[in-house]
């Protein structure tokens, strides 16, 4: 739906450029040389698959990055906060201990002096009214008291709501990701409204057809860059999932693997119905945020104790938040690598030293660690050698099940490679792999796939049926808006 | 808005009962003298309260409350009565070494245990420098407005008001406020918005400050002397007060009213076990106890709600 | 490694550059050895309680044991109680020293319990049982002063070994009793990697719950034994004769290099720490200062080590 608005809009100068931005974090490159203008009056949908730089870009328009090269400019404006760009984040930016009214006055730095509770109230309860009519939100509310859906509202109307500098972009990260279908429609219609009042906002949604609804012109992501930018109308459904998919990239066929195996007896079921045999290497797939992480942590914990260990653990972790769950920042990559075959180490409470260098010493050879001296602290050691000390960690015991916590995140393509065979190798000697993943190379070398939605699963893949396209399907959402 | 948290129900709740309890067991403290004794000593643990409280709302702890008020009382009767301009200084001086320890601690990342215990050393040692064996005077003017005898309304209870009133405004209603408990709420939120966390825990830690030195001056006007450990134990009984009223540890969630609440229930908690010849070596480990029960309670009541 | 890299070095530097400035100002510089004795029996009662709060530090942000004051107070008051009712042989010994340890095992179990069962910060739960337990000393000692048995009081004030004090030798064997825990053993591997990150240390299968318990318990039996011993050598328990152990056993962990942010502790250190000290305490005295800037000198060293040794920018 282009408007004749946007074509006037377009004609004013944009609220924000990027030109030839890119972002690295290490060597990890993030967003490479992207170009884009966002005028006044356009909607624009943004979408991708995981890790295409969707969140990177956001951050960079909202100013909460810089770039690492190139340029992001605010026509008129000196910086973000002038130039009236808001950010409605997935992540909560909300003080839970404030009511709705006091959450504006922590982003609205003019909410002061006598009668500053009157304005607040005044300019929340306005933008509430407008986006959501209807809504039962009373602005001396606490955010702790209130629904998911309902800090969501809040956060969405902060992010319209009159302020001292007016809001001139609003970028929304899967806003609707808590909201119900009829409140959803309420917001679109909103945006649709914002947009052809001369406002622009960036949508980012795995809901296809909230994208198709409120967009004028979607940005397709892949790898960093921006592979297609047209106007709405130049999309078709399908034609969207291929742009974010690898269509002509065939250097990642499902390998033969599950084929070249005898898979045993079904080993584990989770609550949520994850499945796997004997020797079997499934896969979670979905996109990162909807409840992959938990089931896995879930599983976990419920395996073992937090009183008891035991030289025979039935399930190992390999973790993918390298510096929230896996390594010990002080120690030596050594006692890094034997932390989970502890038990297996110690006699009568001391820990036998020349077992655990020959444990050390061995797993260095058999994953490729790099480095000197296994003694040496494991920060000296790249993001991508300490992931392997991660799976040494958890491929040193004998535990039959291993749970992986898409461990692969920012890692080198070489250190990929000896990790997959590793993991083939170790399948093939009898062990379970629950493996969560964001890439999709990784999971279309599974044997099984669970695709999850919003906390459930939304298919289940087997065999031949393991293609890209299918668990793209199933991770969007392609039913209309309400 | 909301008239009565009902987080407050239960604070409200155990000073009732314990004020119907204590007038049972004694009945002639249903008097304007009654009650004035009963409270007296309620102002400066419910001052103290309320700077705690404050520092709780930042997420850190204080355990120099007690030596601070300490110093405060020393400062009051050895100095301000002869050099008001002196000690007013040196009141100031306290306020700001608070401001800057908070500054530092933000700064630094620093544990606020380990530095208010240190800090604790700091005030004891400046207390008995200050005044080296127990002594001095209240100022006239101090001793006037704490001993007064306003009509009908006992002062202590007058003064209870006013703290919780003028803690209330400050701290839940007007716009600074807001801002220091969005920085116990959301650290990452407030900075995010474009504020300073080094600016604003200072700031935290000055308005606790103030409270502080308020019952430090309150104290001195009671007892109209002072002495290096005269406030020791109001580190204990001023977490207790805000825990007592409705405060939790963590995520900026407080309440002023509750705090003001919860010292007078713990003040009168005293006076009622004394009332009870409770033995005087199980007062101190009686206010141990009230602190585990009411986090028990806490607990279960909470367990409770999740299940409905 | 080389020494000077070593976290316990600066801190050993420092506690033997107090001890030169000490003996120059005390009289004629004759007091070496008399100087030398006093700092180790007192910074043995330091190094005993710091070794327990250092294990308990070690275990990261917020874990900190504010009860080791009253716990010293009740296990010294009721172990001499008990020895006092006895005739003073070879079981009266043996009967206070189990006495103590079983009150240190007990008061460590139920500060654990109170962290675990009420979900409070350990902070919270230890100060406010710390009264319990301070109410239940002052109560059963009713003001009275019992001595301990003469053979208790002449071997902690002994120096029966080379001219070095007793005491000094028992904390000497329980540090290496320490170090041997949290350098060789799996339960030290296990502290360390809670302290370090107690999430991963959960998802590596470590049993939290169950080091975490071990470590106050272990704290509070090592504050019951410092106790015991402090009561004995200063002939009979006084109610506040714990109260100045709560900052030393945190100040000589963190000055003898242990991490406050957890997971690195160092039993040299503590010596170091201990030492240190005592000797800036008595530096001050030898100088004529009073018990004020004593206190206010304490307190702005350790800030001072903290702010330095400890500190990391804040996040952006």
């Amino acid at each position: 739906m282009v408007s004749g608005d946007t074509e006037a809009g377009a004609r004013a100068a944009p609220v924000v450029m990027l030109e030839g931005a890119s972002k690295s974090f290490g060597a990890l490159k993030a967003m490479d040389h992207v170009d884009l203008h966002v005028s006044p009056g356009e909607s624009l949908g943004l979408v991708g698959h995981n890790g295409a730089g969707k969140s990177t870009l956001v951050n960079l328009i909202t100013g909460l990055f810089a770039p690492s090269a190139g340029r992001v400019s605010y026509p008129g404006a000196s910086d973000h906060r002038m130039a009236g760009i808001r950010a409605i984040s997935q992540e909560g930016t909300l003080c839970p201990n404030l009511t709705v009214l006091e959450n504006l006055q922590v982003v609205q730095r003019d909410l002061n002096g006598w009668g500053w509770r009157r304005v607040a109230a005044r300019r929340i309860r306005t933008a509430l009214d407008a986006v959501f009519p209807g809504h039962r939100i009373r602005p001396d509310m606490l955010v702790a008291d209130m629904s998911l859906a309902e800090s969501q509202m809040v956060e969405i109307a902060i992010g319209f709501a009159e302020g001292p500098i007016p809001a001139r972009l609003v970028v929304l990260d899967e806003p609707t990701s808590s909201l119900d279908a009829q409140v959803s429609a309420q917001l679109l219609a909103h945006i649709r409204r914002f947009c052809a009042a001369g406002g622009a906002a960036i949508f980012i949604s795995h809901m296809l057809g909230e994208v198709f609804a409120v967009a004028d012109r979607i940005v397709v992501m892949r790898d960093g860059r921006i592979i297609a930018d047209r106007p709405t109308s130049g999309f078709s459904r399908q034609g969207l999932v291929d742009a974010m998919g690898h269509v002509a990239d065939d250097r990642n066929q499902p390998g033969p693997t599950a084929q070249a195996r005898n898979l045993g007896d079904t080993v584990l079921r989770t609550p949520e119905g994850i499945e796997a045999r004997r020797g079997e290497i499934v896969g979670l797939a979905g996109l990162a945020g909807h409840g992959q992480a938990e089931a896995l942590a879930r599983f976990y914990l419920s395996q073992g104790s937090d009183w008891r260990s035991t030289a025979r653990p039935s399930a190992v972790f390999v973790a993918g938040d390298r510096r929230r769950d896996g390594v010990m920042p002080v120690w030596s990559i050594r006692r890094n690598l034997t932390l989970a075959a502890l038990e297996t180490l110690t006699r009568h409470g001391l820990i036998d030293r020349a077992a655990e260098t020959a444990i050390g010493t061995d797993w260095q050879k058999r994953i490729g660690i790099r480095t000197p001296d296994m003694g040496n602290p494991i920060l000296s050691l790249s993001g991508g050698n300490q992931q392997k000390v991660l799976f040494a960690r958890a491929l040193a015991t004998s535990a039959p099940v291993v749970v992986m916590d898409d461990p692969m995140r920012g890692v080198d393509i070489g250190t990929k490679t000896e990790v997959y065979d590793m993991i083939r190798h170790e399948a093939a000697q009898g062990r379970t792999f629950l493996w969560y993943s964001t890439e999709m190379d990784e999971i279309l070398n599974c044997d099984r796939v669970f695709v999850f939605r919003d906390g459930a699963i939304s298919a289940e893949l087997e065999g031949p049926r393991i293609t890209e396209e299918n668990i793209l399907a199933a991770s969007f959402e392609f039913g209309d808006a309400a | 808005m909301r008239l009565i948290n009902p987080r407050l129900a239960l604070p409200i709740l155990s000073l009732a009962i314990l004020i119907v309890a204590v007038f049972w067991l004694q009945p002639r403290a249903m008097s304007y003298v009654g009650i004035n004794l009963l409270f007296n000593l309620a102002v400066p643990i419910a001052l103290a309260t309320v700077a705690q409280m404050i520092i709780i709302m930042v997420n850190d702890i204080d355990l120099s409350m007690g030596a601070f008020v300490s110093l405060v009382a020393c400062i009051t009767a050895a100095i301000l009565p002869g050099n008001p301009a002196l000690g007013a200084l040196m009141l100031l001086g306290c306020v700001l070494a608070y401001a800057a320890l908070g500054a530092l601690i933000e700064a630094r990342q620093l544990p606020a245990i380990v530095v208010t215990l240190g800090m604790s050393f700091v005030w004891g040692g400046a207390g008995v420098l200050i005044l080296p064996s127990p002594g001095g005077t209240s100022p006239v003017w101090l001793t006037a407005i704490m001993k007064a005898k306003p009509p009908l309304v006992p002062m202590a209870i007058i003064a209870s008001l006013l703290i919780a009133g003028v803690a209330h405004l400050l701290i839940m209603r007007s716009a600074f406020g807001v801002r220091l408990r969005a920085l116990g709420g959301n650290a990452r939120a407030v900075s995010r918005a474009g504020r300073s966390t080094v600016r604003l825990r200072a700031m935290a830690y000055a308005v606790a400050g103030c409270f502080a030195v308020l019952a430090g001056m309150a104290l001195v006007g009671l007892t109209t002397s002072g002495d290096a450990n005269i406030a020791l134990r109001y580190t204990l009984l001023s977490i207790a007060g805000v825990i007592l009223g409705g405060g939790e540890f963590t995520g900026g969630r407080v309440s002023p009213i509750g705090a003001v609440i919860g010292a007078l229930t713990l003040t009168l908690a005293g006076s009622f076990l004394s009332f009870l010849r409770l033995s005087p070596d199980w007062q101190i480990g009686a206010q141990g106890a009230i602190l585990i029960l009411v986090l028990a309670a806490r607990l279960l009541v909470r367990q409770a709600e999740k299940r409905t | 490694m080389t020494l000077h890299r070593a976290p316990w070095f600066w801190a050993w530097v420092a506690a033997f550059a107090a001890f030169l400035a000490t003996w120059s100002m005390s009289a004629g510089g004759g007091g070496g050895a008399a100087l030398a004795v006093a700092a180790l029996t007192f910074g043995s009662f330091s190094v005993l309680t710091g070794l327990g709060q250092m294990l308990v530090i070690t275990m990261g942000p917020g874990n900190t044991d504010l009860s080791i004051p009253a716990t010293m107070t009740l296990a010294g008051t009721l172990s001499l109680k008990l020895m006092g009712g006895m005739d003073g042989g070879a079981v009266t010994v043996l009967a206070g020293l189990l006495s103590a340890l079983l009150i240190g095992m007990g008061v460590g179990i139920a500060n654990f319990a109170l962290i675990r069962l009420l979900r409070i910060p350990p902070i919270i739960a230890t100060l406010s049982a710390s009264f319990l337990y301070q109410s239940l000393a002052i109560w059963s000692n009713r003001g009275l002063r019992i001595k301990p048995p003469p053979a208790l009081a002449e071997f902690t004030t002994g120096r029966d070994l080379l001219g070095v004090p007793n005491l000094a030798w028992v904390a000497l064997a329980i540090s290496m009793g320490f170090w041997v825990l949290l350098n060789l053993s799996g339960f030290g591997r296990r502290v360390s990697a809670i302290g370090q990150n107690a999430r991963a240390a959960r998802l590596a299968g470590v049993p939290v719950a169950r080091v975490s318990a071990a470590t106050y318990v272990i704290c509070a039996m090592m504050a019951a034994l410092t106790g015991f011993l402090l009561a004995c050598f200063s002939g009979g328990a006084a109610l506040n004769m714990g109260a100045e152990f709560l900052l030393m056993s945190i100040a000589v962990t963190v000055i003898g290099g242990s991490s406050i942010a957890g997971g690195n502790s160092n039993v040299p250190g503590i010596w170091a720490g201990a030492l240190f000290m005592y000797l800036i305490v008595s530096m001050l005295n030898s100088y004529g200062l009073g018990a004020g800037v004593r206190l206010l000198s304490t307190g702005v060293i350790i800030i001072a080590i903290v702010a330095v040794a400890s500190g990391r920018k804040a996040k952006p």
